[in-house]
């Protein structure tokens, strides 16, 4: 495809959404009446996510294939030159896959609301909160300036702060400021370590930065920089111990709300990992790697062990809160993978970012109906004595939950397993100059946390899916099967699933090149 | 030897001299219309202040300067280089919101129209000479005149015992840090002999030694008028008791001019005139900034939301805040050169804009809601959409947050001077500064948005100047957002 109707592409579904987001506050159009105003603005946000996803499935497929390294559908124009700010957006081999995973998400969060529309005040600020979103994520991974990424960054704070304090469940105010407080107090601390490094190499281009490998910086300037901004992002991961935002986020927002937060939101923080310090501090990133390393597996091991202690019976855990917990063990393993500072590790660690969003967002999804049907997200209250289940009083729900807990838990074919194998892979054979020793060890942490990851993932499938019937209907007689839209929704998630466990080259070919040219080699 | 008679540049010296023209003209007219046409008077301010707006057009060039010695070395008491023109852009605007929401407030609070315009745009004459000035007599007599009339309009609400006690406080305090300054400006006088900030500055590489602590002595008191100006911590006592007691526009007013007429006198004294001594100043306005941000930001924490005012309250003690983030750049000039000062002007210009803004916000609820409670602010969108979208924009602009994208990267700027300078310790400090201030302007945020529990207030209707305030910062502060290079460009520096 052309390089301009390329340019222009990107360029729409960044700005796109935000035309939505002010269209979605003003009256409809006539004509675009609907049934109600609530239902025409929500069709609304269907439409424009929609238009959003078809942009960037052209993008996708004008992309040169060839040649996932290089920059493709560039703009540079000059935009505040007192700070040296440019609007430069491209897109590679690392940035697509995540761009078009957010256009997806937040087009099934739209069809999801569409049909179920989270308790709380009007729609349309909700629609136009999404559409908000969606725009910062996006320019998170099309911008190719530091000050670009911060400001990209930050777009995403308000609106989520909005989504959970509003449209949450118990506890949403205090969840919310608690969420905007710790990413914000990242976010200003990684905004020092842009600066630093703008301020020391003349320029906030991410290309150019990246193209010079470190080369203008000097030791001391790499490592407070590496230091600064990987703080700012590992509160965004979350890297353990920075979590503790996280789960009580998760826990309090609306279904879509996890969706985009454990879907897209935390990628934002591996991805200026591998786009930001690797590249452009590798004397820093080489300094902090090991660390980064052993917290990542602390985080594994300390993710699966609060998970299995919710899923233990009589705890009172409560279920989204486990998968929030969870994230935080599949994030540790994107993170290893990075601390790697090899190709095969970063490569691990991006297919997992993707398999993460995927998975962690059907499962997020499924608890979300779960919440409908049930009031209630307890897994005692849902499993009782014997178990909820669901495979004999609603098939289809309880086989999808079953196969989100095996897609999480890294079942060989389906997308979970590559990501998290390729990061134990690299750790087992770190990149030059770090300690081989050290990582022999983390790569036998992480496996034994996929075990427990395993385990309390059982756990939940045992308690949830199975039991006896005719006790659970005691309890909670009526329990509704998937309904037509909840398939809508969740039926690309499980396709791609599939597809990215049974065909890994399709992401691998295009983050590979990426990945290498990141890491300085041709 | 030439003549002693010094010429007058009339063009350069227009802004500050229209608004005291229209000040005369105001009052002599106030003599001679009805009660019942006082409006005309709000009008003939607008009208002025519009007018010393656009004299500042002719001097866009550049470089003039007036009242120059004609002897020794000529230097100038009076110049309009781009600083003085970015300041006195900043005052005159500045003022004029004021005056379009004082037109409303006029009517509410039974105010005497003659003498409240009148000091009004007196005052506005005075914050307007000041960056002008290079002198130290001149800089301090600018620093009364803009001062003076200020006591008198905090006062003005006739019969409010609040109102009468928040100007004494301000009255006595600013007093005393004045007495001090004209204290050190005799100290610097004696170990120099001159006045004239260039020729100070001179004087000072070649202080004889005996003489040394008397100079230092001097230029360390000299700083405390004007720190007490910008509300400097520990000179920023008097803040919340004037501003909640003052009428609020008089409030609105000092939140901006007043400081503005604050750091620009500090900016003169500090980088021009005290410039050898930038090793002593800077630490020091580097700790002064910590200790007024931190300071500020923390007792806007704590304030209670449904106590009285405690709306003006929050954003008194959030000006103390904010006035510690224009000091980063001044201490950073310290380190890194004259050059950093942009970034305090281009920081002041979006802060003038939305925090004018947020306080004609606050007046129009103040219609419904005298006592101004933060409470009152609860579910303002559901009654008023524009206006609350407005406040929340404002507010966020103030936090530094998208959708308020020039006040992220004013913000920005700050930061960058500081890790430019090297004051790291700084930025850090500011960081945290800046997520703790978050938490109260999204306090406030989000009660906008909240569903009110009581039933909806009576809606007054909007008043035309009132609507006008709030659409001009709105306005300004977006189009500031789409292209945040038209005040950033300052921050590049080449303004002194």
């Amino acid at each position: 495809m052309n390089d301009t109707v390329m340019q222009y592409l990107l360029a729409a579904t960044v700005v796109l959404p935000l035309l939505g987001a002010v269209g979605a506050l003003l009256p409809p159009p006539p004509g675009l009446k609907g049934k109600s105003p609530d239902q025409a603005v929500l069709r609304h946000g269907v439409t424009v996510t929609g238009a959003v996803l078809a942009l960037s499935i052209a993008l996708a497929a004008g992309f040169d294939h060839d040649h996932p390294a290089t920059m493709q559908a560039t703009t540079d124009i000059s935009w505040i030159p007192a700070l040296g700010i440019r609007i430069h957006l491209g897109i590679d081999g690392i940035s697509l896959p995540l761009l078009v995973l957010t256009a997806l998400l937040t087009f099934l969060c739209a069809v999801y609301s569409y049909f179920k529309m989270p308790a709380g005040p009007s729609p349309k600020a909700f629609v136009a909160l999404i559409l908000v979103l969606e725009s910062g994520t996006i320019a998170t991974f099309a911008v190719l300036d530091l000050m670009l990424f911060f400001l990209a960054f930050e777009v995403v704070l308000i609106p989520m702060y909005f989504l959970i304090a509003r449209w949450g469940g118990e506890g949403r105010e205090r969840s919310a400021l608690r969420f905007i407080l710790y990413t914000l107090l990242g976010s200003v601390v990684m905004l020092l370590g842009l600066l630093l490094i703008g301020l020391k190499a003349g320029t906030f281009d991410m290309v150019t930065l990246a193209t010079d490998n470190g080369s203008h910086l000097s030791h001391t300037t790499q490592l407070l920089a590496a230091l600064s901004i990987g703080l700012g992002l590992a509160v965004k991961a979350p890297m353990w111990p920075l979590h503790s935002w996280l789960p009580d986020a998760h826990t309090s927002a609306p279904t879509v709300g996890s969706v985009l937060l454990a879907g897209v939101l935390l990628k934002m923080g591996t991805y200026g990992f591998v786009r930001i310090l690797i590249p452009i501090t590798p004397e820093g990133m080489q300094t902090f790697a090991p660390y980064l390393g052993a917290f990542a597996v602390i985080g594994i091991i300390y993710g699966s062990l609060a998970c299995l202690a919710l899923a233990r019976q009589g705890t009172g855990g409560d279920l989204k809160r486990l998968i929030a917990y969870s994230s935080v063990g599949h994030m540790g393993f994107v993170l290893l993978g990075i601390a790697t500072l090899t190709a095969t590790g970063i490569n691990g660690a991006l297919f997992a970012n993707i398999a993460h969003g995927l998975i962690t967002g059907l499962l997020f999804f499924l608890v979300g109906s779960l919440k409908d049907r049930y009031g209630s997200t307890d897994l005692d209250r849902l499993a009782g004595q014997t178990g909820a289940a669901l495979y004999g009083r609603a098939p289809r729900l309880g086989g999808l939950l079953a196969f989100g807990a095996v897609a999480s838990l890294g079942l060989p074919g389906l997308a979970g397993f590559w990501g998290e194998m390729l990061a134990m892979f690299g750790a087992f054979k770190p990149a030059e100059g770090l300690d081989r020793g050290a990582y022999l060890t983390f790569t036998a942490i992480a496996a034994f946390g996929t075990l427990l990851t395993a385990a309390y993932l059982l756990v939940v499938v045992r308690r949830v899916c199975m039991g006896e019937k005719a006790t659970a209907e005691a309890t909670e007689p009526l329990l509704a099967d998937v309904q037509g839209y909840e398939f809508a929704a969740w039926t690309p998630l499980v396709a791609l699933t599939v597809i990215a466990g049974l065909w890994p080259a399709l992401l691998l070919g295009l983050t590979d090149p990426a990945v290498r040219t990141l890491l300085g080699g041709s | 030897m030439g003549t002693l008679i010094q010429s007058v540049d009339w063009i350069a010296i227009a802004p500050p001299v229209i608004a005291a023209a229209a000040a005369l003209v105001v009052l002599v007219v106030d003599l001679f219309v009805s009660d019942t046409r006082k409006p005309l008077l709000g009008w003939l301010t607008v009208g002025g202040l519009v007018l010393a707006g656009l004299s500042l057009l002719p001097l866009l060039d550049g470089d003039r300067s007036t009242f120059c010695l004609t002897v020794r070395g000529g230097d100038c008491s009076y110049v309009a280089d781009h600083f003085t023109i970015v300041v006195q852009l900043l005052v005159i605007g500045g003022a004029l919101l004021t005056a379009l929401l004082s037109m409303h407030t006029m009517a509410a609070d039974e105010l005497p129209a003659g003498e409240y315009w009148f000091l009004l745009l007196s005052s506005a004459s005075g914050a307007a000479l000041l960056p002008a000035s290079r002198d130290l007599t001149t800089l301090i007599i600018a620093l009364e005149v803009a001062s003076l009339p200020a006591f008198a309009l905090v006062g003005i609400k006739r019969g409010d015992r609040l109102s009468s006690e928040a100007a004494l406080k301000f009255f006595l305090s600013s007093v005393a840090a004045t007495a001090v300054t004209l204290l050190g400006v005799s100290f610097l006088y004696a170990a120099t002999g001159t006045l004239h900030l260039t020729s100070l500055a001179h004087g000072l590489t070649t202080v004889d030694p005996r003489l040394d602590t008397l100079a230092k002595a001097g230029a360390a008191l000299t700083l405390v008028g004007f720190a007490f100006k910008l509300a400097v911590a520990p000179f920023h006592f008097w803040v919340p008791d004037t501003y909640t007691g003052a009428p609020l526009p008089i409030a609105a007013y000092l939140s901006v001019v007043g400081k503005a007429a604050g750091f620009s006198g500090l900016i003169l004294v500090t980088v021009v005139a005290l410039k050898p001594y930038a090793d002593v100043w800077g630490p020091a306005v580097a700790v002064l900034a910590a200790l007024t941000m931190t300071v500020g930001n923390a007792a806007a924490l704590r304030q209670r939301p449904d106590a009285p005012r405690s709306a003006v309250r929050l954003l008194a003690w959030s000006s103390i805040g904010q006035a510690g983030y224009l000091l980063v750049p001044i201490a950073a000039a310290a380190y890194a050169g004259t050059d950093e000062i942009g970034t305090t002007i281009a920081y002041a210009l979006m802060y003038g804009a939305v925090n004018l803004g947020a306080f004609a916000v606050a007046a129009l609820v103040a219609r419904s809601a005298p006592e101004n409670r933060l409470t009152d602010y609860r579910g303002l969108y559901a009654r008023r959409p524009l206006a609350a979208l407005s406040l929340a924009f404002f507010l966020l602009c103030l936090a530094g947050l998208p959708p308020g994208v020039i006040g992220l990267f004013a913000k920005v700027a700050v930061f960058s001077s500081a890790v430019h300078a090297g004051l790291g310790w700084l930025a850090v400090i500011m960081a945290l500064n800046v997520v703790v201030a978050l938490v109260y302007y999204l306090r406030w945020t989000a009660l906008l948005f909240t569903k009110s529990p009581e039933p909806a207030a009576v809606i007054l209707p909007l008043t035309a100047p009132l609507t006008a305030a709030i659409a001009l910062s709105a306005v300004l502060g977006i189009a500031l957002s789409g292209a945040p290079q038209l005040v950033l460009r300052f921050a590049t520096g080449g303004l002194l």
